[in-house]
């Protein structure tokens, strides 16, 4: 398998953290996403022609989209079938409910991180707003699941893609200018999601310590 | 004398980079910030570059054409970048031969928005103590955390800050390193935005690969970093180089982002330093003597 990556991104981050919780062995190419633009280039929009990262090459099957790859490699690779569980329609509705909901993180909290970080051409502000309405709705949503004793995005006792694709632009939040401050139930539900066994970080996103 | 929020005339009688040369797309007017004040620039096909005030008859993506320009500000061409200045400009800028020597591969990394002061950020650039815990596997790694004794000079004759016999033990120090050894550092701080650190290049031990940091004070609280490379290596690509050298800022800037008081306090009671942070205490220093106030809660009086 193989992954058109870029270290900084938080989209490709959601393919390696993933990779490294199934233990599967992967190689990558590195595209120059910045400053290069190498992946608005012929080659790269052959491959995924919304010129965008992450790609991923697998026996033949190219696929983009970090929710989607997610997808396909919790189902083609997870041999629990917990990450994402197929044969449980309310948690299935659940996931694709929550992997919607991470594309928006990645609209408006991304799109800040970009701005501040990047110098990407848009609306700040908006962008921080609209972080902040969705941080609220997952912190609520976090701590009513505490209350009845869950860890995690969806119902169940076991993690799922969902906590995959919402973690890595909610962690790198500060960089876009959104403090995690007044969010104190995403703030648990991140440290439990570094806690997952296999958990790896990437620059700007680092360890924790062990469960008291 | 430019109308400007910015009065500090230390700061304001610095180069300021704005851009590496490289990415500026010609003929086509990019906007900046530089000291709280909108920076308009461009390149032609000719080679000729102008940086102006912002105003709203050449905006950002218009065609750029250096005639219309009637109130050009001071520009530089130098290291790679174009560097302009909002108050007197001094004669000259630091040196920097190794960029022209003719087989380095000077590699511009990246340019990055970070919410810090600049002093903040050549502050960490100097400090080796975090390599094991920031960058670890890559510039540092437990147990090896010790920053050995190392001298530090103020030079009077160059007015720059220089660090040397500066040691660190590093797992992988550069793209081209195959294993982990004790590294030898020189640092310098020649601008007050500026640093340069040179080590031992893993491909020519006789020879130093350099890496710098200048830095575009957008705000006194935000700033431009162009980062850069200027290396001896023939095995890696420059997208490798640059890959590399992004993978460690990357790890640095929340680090940075997360400092309190974001700007540099002068004082030397504000903060408690230990040995390791000699270089440190000699750059706070020297930007006190030279009365800088932007960025920085200076000593008060």
């Amino acid at each position: 398998m193989k992954l058109y990556d870029y270290e900084l991104s938080g989209n490709c981050y959601k393919i390696r953290l993933f990779l490294s919780i199934l233990n599967k062995s992967f190689e990558t190419q590195t595209v120059d996403f910045y400053p290069g633009q190498e992946h608005k280039s012929p080659p790269m929009l052959a491959l995924n022609p919304l010129g965008q990262l992450p790609i991923i090459e697998d026996e033949g099957k190219v696929l983009r989209d970090a929710q989607a790859i997610l997808t396909y490699l919790a189902a083609k690779y997870d041999e629990t079938g917990e990450w994402y569980p197929l044969q449980d329609p309310d948690r299935l509705g659940e996931v694709a409910q929550w992997l919607a909901f991470a594309d928006g993180i990645t609209g408006t909290a991304s799109a800040a991180r970009l701005h501040d970080g990047l110098f990407y051409d848009l609306d700040v502000e908006a962008a921080r707003a609209g972080a902040h309405r969705l941080f609220r709705i997952l912190d609520e949503h976090l701590w009513f699941a505490e209350q009845a004793g869950q860890s995690w995005i969806c119902s169940g006792n076991h993690p799922t893609i969902a906590d995959i694709a919402c973690f890595p632009y909610v962690i790198l939040s500060e960089e876009g200018g959104i403090s995690r401050q007044d969010y104190p139930a995403i703030r648990r539900w991140c440290d439990r999601v570094k806690r997952i066994k296999g958990f790896i970080g990437m620059s700007g996103v680092f360890p924790t310590s062990a469960a008291a | 004398m430019l109308d400007l929020n910015c009065k500090d005339s230390v700061i304001l009688n610095q180069w300021h980079p704005l851009s590496s040369l490289e990415e500026i797309n010609k003929g086509v007017v990019h906007k900046t910030r530089l000291l709280d004040a909108s920076i308009s620039y461009g390149i032609d096909d000719e080679g000729t570059l102008s940086t102006w005030l912002s105003n709203d008859h050449l905006k950002a993506g218009q065609p750029y054409n250096a005639a219309a320009i009637t109130d050009p500000l001071p520009v530089k061409h130098a290291h790679g970048y174009l560097w302009t200045c909002l108050g007197e400009p001094p004669e000259t800028l630091f040196s920097f031969s190794e960029f022209y020597e003719s087989d380095r591969r000077n590699v511009p990394t990246g340019v990055f928005g970070v919410h810090v002061s600049a002093g903040r950020a050549v502050e960490n650039f100097l400090d080796m103590g975090h390599f094991p815990f920031v960058h670890t596997g890559i510039l540092g790694e437990e147990p090896h955390t010790e920053v050995k004794e190392y001298d530090v000079e103020v030079s009077e004759t160059r007015d720059e800050v220089v660090a040397t016999q500066c040691q660190f033990y590093q797992p992988q120090a550069a793209l081209a390193s195959k294993e982990g050894a004790m590294v030898d550092y020189i640092y310098r701080v020649p601008h007050v935005n500026c640093a340069l650190l040179y080590k031992s290049s893993p491909t020519d031990e006789s020879r130093n690969d350099v890496i710098y940091l200048f830095l575009q004070p957008m705000g006194q609280e935000q700033i431009r970093a162009h980062t850069g490379m200027c290396v001896v290596d023939d095995m890696n690509s420059h997208e490798d180089i640059r890959y590399f050298q992004q993978t460690i800022f990357g790890q640095d800037k929340p680090i940075l982002e997360n400092q309190y008081p974001k700007r540099l306090p002068l004082d030397p009671r504000a903060e408690t330093p230990i040995r390791a942070d000699k270089t440190a205490i000699a750059f706070r220093r020297w930007l006190s003597r030279k009365g800088l106030t932007y960025g920085v809660i200076p000593v008060e009086a």
